[in-house]
């Protein structure tokens, strides 16, 4: 479980975050939804570590990440696996190298353990014969998948995931938010997922925290979404047609 | 002044929450192959031709007629490993090492490559920056002697095959009053400014922000402030220590 708590980052005098609170619980697909600019991905580097918030702390199963430690914070971290929204694999590495990358450094098994690992992964994630194909010879969906992989290979407890399906296919886009969802549910870990894909939403959202303009102003399940009084909320729902159309046809007249 | 302040922490932090030194070991000898090894080439055509026409330009310069001929060995040998090889070679070697540093860290950085290493628990200055300023540190006064020597052959070829100098006098030239010191000079300067260059431009290409056009930006700036800073270094060198 994570818990975030009155977080606040500003950018140049400019408040970004404004104070944002909230649960994200384990084996659940947790997504964090709203506009560009709203601060979707800087929410989550502060979750991360990668940006310090000006206020607030972030809690990893009651341990303060926020505050913790130079030792505790990287155990925290060797917890962690992410998804970036351009796969960020390394471009000097070919895909298995890039799924045995956190094992190597990180831990000390064996060659033959690490690689049958990096194999399981590769073949939970739907990819087979592709180890020395380099991240310049694959799809963009396939480099989400490696991404997926590596970051799910040191049996990672929390998973975060910075706009999966940006460019990819609507067909693509669903294999992953679906394979993100039962990788949380199979491992029983912590996602939590950055979108602003209404598809996604409604596939994989067990918990979905919507943010305007800095503020979180609507939390719940993907189940409430629609029926929502909240005018932010309902603008960025109902922005595209087929949204639109779903909603006449659920409430006639 | 920020900016020092933030390069010296840089720095700084390339030595805490290492990994392990296995880890080192291997990105290490990569760097020396990446940095020293494929260097080599255009070092070595450099310090040959620098020899060459620093023996030709000497001559050129001597006229009178009771400075004998060895001189323009002795003037190369003293230009070369003072100045010639450890500080023109570190020109080259920001231009190419340098450049590649920045622009390599710098599309890691834009690509989110650092951040996958941070997310990770991994210190991303010390595991991407230490085996280059290491390497850096190992292969460029290697690069440096062969500089030396190839400028020394360069003039050679030049001033004997075009019937500038005399064989003999060219190497009596050499060995006449050396000066030991000037070589451990030499030295000391190579690793200073492998420092500089490796270091300098990690940090600019470790701090891009924005996109392809940083880059582009960012490697040009740690040329620029390369050389820059081994200017400065080589004059507070020769006023610190000849």
């Amino acid at each position: 479980m994570i818990e975030i708590d009155n977080i606040k980052k500003s950018f140049d005098g400019k408040e970004v975050l404004k104070g944002i609170s909230g649960v994200f619980e384990k084996g659940k697909t947790n997504l964090i939804i709203g506009a560009s600019g709203t601060g979707k991905s800087v929410l989550l580097k502060c979750i991360v570590g990668l940006i310090k918030p000006d206020e607030g702390t972030v809690f990893y199963d009651n341990r303060d990440f926020t505050n913790a430690d130079r030792n505790l914070k990287t155990d925290i971290r060797r917890e962690i696996g992410m998804l970036f929204q351009g796969g960020a694999l390394f471009d000097s590495k070919n895909v298995e190298q890039n799924v045995i990358f956190p094992l190597n450094v990180l831990t000390q098994m064996p060659l033959d353990e690490k690689l049958d690992r990096v194999n399981f992964c590769l073949q939970r994630v739907g990819l087979e014969n592709v180890n020395k194909k380099m991240p310049s010879e694959i799809s963009g969906g396939m480099k989400k998948r490696v991404g997926i992989a590596r970051a799910i290979v040191n049996n990672s407890s929390y998973l975060f995931c910075d706009e999966p399906n940006s460019g990819l296919d609507p067909q693509t886009a669903i294999t992953i938010d679906n394979l993100i969802k039962e990788i949380t549910e199979e491992f029983n870990i912590t996602t939590i997922v950055v979108t602003h894909d209404m598809n996604s939403v409604m596939e994989i959202g067990d918990y979905v925290m919507f943010l305007h303009e800095g503020l979180k102003v609507w939390e719940g399940s993907d189940q409430n979404i629609m029926k929502s009084q909240v005018k932010e909320l309902n603008d960025f729902v109902f922005a595209n047609k087929m949204m639109r159309t779903v909603r006449n046809e659920e409430t006639p007249g | 002044m920020k900016s020092i302040g933030k390069y010296i922490l840089f720095i700084g932090s390339l030595f805490v929450n290492r990994e392990r030194f296995k880890t080192y070991v291997q990105l290490t000898l990569d760097e020396c192959i990446n940095i020293g090894i494929n260097s080599l080439v255009l070092v070595s055509i450099v310090a040959t031709f620098i020899g060459a026409v620093s023996t030709i330009q000497t001559a050129y310069n001597l006229v009178s007629p009771l400075i004998p001929d060895y001189v323009i060995s002795q003037v190369v040998r003293d230009l070369t490993i003072l100045e010639l090889a450890p500080s023109i070679t570190a020109i080259v070697f920001a231009g190419k090492v340098g450049s590649n540093i920045a622009g390599e860290l710098g599309t890691m950085r834009i690509t989110e490559q650092i951040d996958a290493l941070e997310v990770m628990g991994i210190n991303s200055v010390s595991y991407l920056v230490f085996p280059k300023v290491l390497a850096s540190l190992i292969t460029y006064p290697m690069l440096v002697v062969i500089a030396g020597f190839l400028s020394i052959m360069g003039g050679y070829l030049a001033g004997v095959y075009t019937g500038i100098v005399t064989e003999a006098d060219y190497i009596y030239g050499l060995k006449v009053d050396f000066i030991e010191f000037n070589v451990f000079f030499a030295m000391i300067k190579s690793f200073v400014f492998a420092f500089l260059v490796s270091s300098i431009s990690s940090y600019k290409g470790y701090y891009t922000t924005g996109g392809a056009f940083e880059v582009g930006k960012a490697s040009t700036i740690a040329v620029t402030n390369s050389c820059i800073a081994i200017l400065l270094a080589d004059y507070l060198l020769a006023q610190l220590l000849l």
